[in-house]
């Protein structure tokens, strides 16, 4: 069976859910058309006073990764992940340190730190970065359980912007490499998993479409099918023309 | 005492714990904070507050 490794862990889902910017009553419907095993959350300041919990829009038996938004180094990335262990929901940590407001890009060498500190804490950490193989490898050296390079800035739904260099990760780097922020259609997905991507995340793309179950149904599918045409084995490409039918054999005289 | 960043007047003494339900937390929902150190769940009936405390508390949100 073909499955995602992520630190021991297994999965069949390769695509992953970012859980932000839709109600959470859509939560549990964009789950399961997504066919979501892994959904992300982020920590924050609790409100009192019987507000409704998204802990409580989560199907049972998925793996919640919580992430450290809001770390602007890696010493506050390591209080959120302790916080979100402490809230009870396992020991994976998708790491962000992000300084820039602007474009919201990662903070690659506090990052770094954040996976040394976080694995030695015992976490399973996936961090998210800006995909450069010097910095992936330092983040495996680290302790990674996988890399998240992103496509294009968080929440643009620019695509894959980065593919090139994401590709370098995944012919370099012996760790599963998540595509994570920048995706905004299952045609960009399909492609991340075509180049032999471990995975793919996405939050926006579903978030902001029409009919947002179907969006995460439509992911689910262009998910799958990349990871299959990768395991098939992409066929080559030439400048000329090849023809597929017998050249030989052909009526005479029409 | 701080809460979340703002100033709380504790009127009589109280237990994390209590003061967590007296102010509507779900305490199984929640992860606390007091003074920079996180206090364990099974811990909440014990910690007593002071108006010295600073206090974060968080839970889970939607977020990608």
């Amino acid at each position: 069976m073909d499955m995602l490794d992520l630190g021991g862990r297994k999965f069949r889902s390769r695509f992953i859910l970012g859980s932000g910017k839709f109600s959470l009553d859509m939560t549990k419907r964009v789950i399961e058309r997504g066919g979501v095993e892994i959904a992300t959350l982020a920590v924050r300041r609790a409100n009192a006073g019987g507000e409704e919990n998204i802990l409580d829009h989560i199907p049972d038996g998925i793996t919640l990764l919580p992430n450290t938004s809001g770390a602007r180094n890696a010493e506050e990335a390591v209080r959120i992940a302790l916080l979100a262990r402490e809230l009870g929901c396992g020991d994976m940590v998708k790491v962000e340190v992000v300084r820039d407001s602007r474009y919201l890009l990662p903070d690659n060498r506090e990052t770094i730190r954040a996976v040394e500190l976080l694995s030695r804490e015992g976490f399973i950490v996936l961090p998210y970065m800006m995909p450069d193989l010097s910095a992936a490898r330092d983040m495996a050296t680290a302790g990674a359980a996988a890399i998240m390079p992103l496509g294009a800035p968080i929440g643009s739904n620019k695509g894959l912007l980065t593919k090139d260099f994401i590709k370098i990760l995944v012919d370099e780097i012996d760790l599963p490499i998540i595509v994570d922020a920048g995706i905004g259609r299952p045609s960009q997905a399909c492609e991340a998993m075509e180049i032999g991507c471990a995975a793919v995340m996405a939050n926006t793309a579903i978030a902001t479409a029409n009919d947002i179950p179907l969006m995460a149904s439509a992911f689910k599918t262009a998910v799958e099918a990349g990871r299959k045409a990768y395991l098939a084995g992409l066929g080559r490409v030439k400048d000329r023309g090849e023809a597929s039918s017998p050249l030989t054999g052909f009526l005479e005289d029409i | 005492m701080r809460v979340n960043g703002a100033e709380v007047n504790l009127d009589r003494p109280f237990t994390l714990s209590e003061y967590l339900k007296a102010a509507g937390y779900d305490c199984l929902r929640v992860a606390a904070e007091l003074n920079g150190a996180i206090v364990p769940r099974a811990k909440y009936d014990v910690v007593a507050l002071d108006d010295g405390d600073s206090l974060e508390i968080v839970g889970f949100v939607g977020g990608g």
